[in-house]
């Protein structure tokens, strides 16, 4: 990856538009990218200046996913989901796609068991962290490391 | 029924019969659960249009699909796993999707609707739902022997800047694996599917014109004579073969 | 083209906890893309997802272009009554799909 920005970056400095229209139309313009710093930015965001502790929250991902456009993921936490102990939100962030955030869940009580599933896209091979929110105001977190060979978000129409 | 004495021409490096596998088997176990649960495979929201679009009225004619063929459960069962078909007013084989523009433009008076349109991905894909399960079973007689050997050529032929001829990689390599994925034998026992790739349901043209693309050759046109026979071609060398669209692939 | 695909068993036990399947169409288009020219391809994504069981709000996501294509959300809540399960998705440019189900509660 790092050899093909210094590329991209070089093709730019020499002045990419005087180049050619036909090179400028392949040149793919980098989008900004979320560095691991920028996803512990997003998650401070959420939890403030509370203390995260590792645990009670789990993260199913593949460990290779076959195409970074469609990556199935289930978050779930350990808790008796009563009025007095449950879990209030699951957040999901990742570190090297354009943006950290992925998705936040609202659950409580009602909902029986925290667990939700979806479908994420990946940019690059990368760690996804999970947050989850309990009813005491305690934060818990895990995270999961895939690999991805066919990247999301970066590819042209 | 199919012909075996006037098909068979067994060339050296087919894959043998029992050895054939679906695209499935090479998948993770991810990518096949979306497949299997239709209250998750995205592919089921382009069958669920199509099941209306089937019954809905349409064309000059002002008649729905389910007015001649009545409930597609039971009229279309097989149907799919049977496509490209000999039309014989139109004195050659012809794929589903042509079947369904013949039928909108003969039958409905309505105008034919374009490649890869979402109404065609949904009409065929509600259509190919019906033949899940079925075996892969088109029938090669002397009217479509000549187009199945055309569409055979076309497999074997070396073509593009790459120079690459379809069985080097699904014949010789399959389950090997190139830039990152495994190479399947490449038997469409799931179109139209939901290609993860593409984020949406597409047609087996729309795949075989991205791997024309892809070894750098001009992919023929949608609907091109070249097209429909070699989808005869792969169809009936996947014959036999458990049909299961709409299909998950990566 | 079919909006939304969604399961939720029809009957279920009260206190029984049920597993609900969404599965929207919609191209979550991340605002990242570019076309064939270069030109931008602006952001269309589904913003907010939210469940409702008789009027009252039991789940709710709040997605980012990170969420894949024809987004597809399960979680689960516990069956307490009889009544209606509501859904609603809305996005950028306005998107707003509803969606109910029935649910019989013994």
């Amino acid at each position: 990856m790092s050899g093909q920005s210094s590329r991209r970056e070089f093709l730019l400095a020499t002045g990419g538009a005087a180049v050619g229209i036909g090179l400028a139309s392949m040149i793919m313009v980098e989008p900004a990218r979320a560095t691991p710093a920028a996803m512990q930015e997003a998650i401070r965001k959420v939890v403030g200046s509370a203390r995260i502790n590792p645990g009670r929250v789990k993260l199913d991902l593949p460990p290779l996913s076959e195409n970074g456009n469609t990556v199935p993921l289930t978050v779930s936490a350990e808790s008796p989901m009563t009025a007095a102990d449950h879990v209030k939100a699951l957040h999901v962030f990742n570190e090297k796609n354009p943006q950290p955030d992925v998705a936040s869940f609202r659950l409580g009580p009602r909902a029986g068991r925290a667990s939700v599933s979806t479908r994420i896209r990946l940019a690059d091979t990368q760690t996804v962290v999970a947050i989850c929110e309990m009813s005491d105001g305690s934060f818990w977190s895990t995270s999961a490391n895939v690999v991805v060979t066919l990247a999301a978000c970066l590819e042209e129409a | 029924m199919c012909v075996v004495v006037l098909a068979a021409s067994a060339s050296a490096g087919e894959i043998p019969l029992t050895e054939r596998r679906s695209g499935y088997d090479l998948m993770s176990r991810e990518t096949r659960a979306m497949q299997d649960d239709d209250t998750a495979n995205p592919g089921m929201l382009w069958v669920l249009e199509g099941e209306s679009l089937w019954n809905k009225k349409t064309g000059d004619a002002g008649r729905a699909c389910a007015e001649c063929h009545g409930e597609a459960r039971a009229s279309m069962k097989g149907v799919a796993a049977r496509h490209p078909a000999f039309d014989a007013a139109r004195g050659r084989p012809v794929t589903l999707e042509q079947r369904v523009n013949l039928c909108r433009v003969d039958r409905q008076k309505a105008p034919p609707l374009a490649y890869e349109s979402k109404e065609l991905l949904a009409l065929t894909a509600y259509l190919a739902r019906q033949s899940r399960g079925v075996p892969i079973d088109v029938a090669i007689d002397q009217r479509t022997q000549p187009f199945l050997d055309a569409g055979r050529a076309t497999f074997y032929r070396r073509q593009g800047q790459l120079n690459l001829a379809c069985n080097q990689c699904h014949d010789d390599n399959w389950g090997r694996r190139l830039a990152g994925n495994v190479v399947p034998q490449a038997h469409p026992t799931g179109y139209p599917l939901y290609r993860l790739e593409w984020q949406s349901l597409g047609s087996l043209q729309r795949r075989l014109r991205g791997c024309l693309t892809g070894i750098r050759a001009e992919p023929y046109e949608y609907g091109a004579a070249e097209l429909v026979d070699l989808e005869l071609f792969l169809m009936w060398r996947a014959r036999g073969m458990p049909f299961e669209a709409p299909a998950v692939r990566p | 083209m079919a909006s939304a695909l969604i399961n939720v068993p029809p009957r279920a036990k009260r206190g029984e906890i049920i597993e609900i399947k969404t599965l929207i169409s919609h191209p979550m288009e991340t605002g990242y893309r570019r076309t064939q020219l270069g030109g931008a391809i602006p952001r269309d994504i589904i913003r907010t997802f939210v469940c409702t069981y008789n009027g009252t709000e039991i789940f709710r996501a709040e997605l980012h272009p990170a969420i894949a294509a024809n987004p597809f959300i399960a979680f689960s809540t516990v069956a307490t009554e009889s009544g209606t399960l509501a859904f609603q998705w809305t996005g950028d440019r306005g998107f707003s799909e509803t969606e109910s189900v029935a649910i019989t509660v013994d």
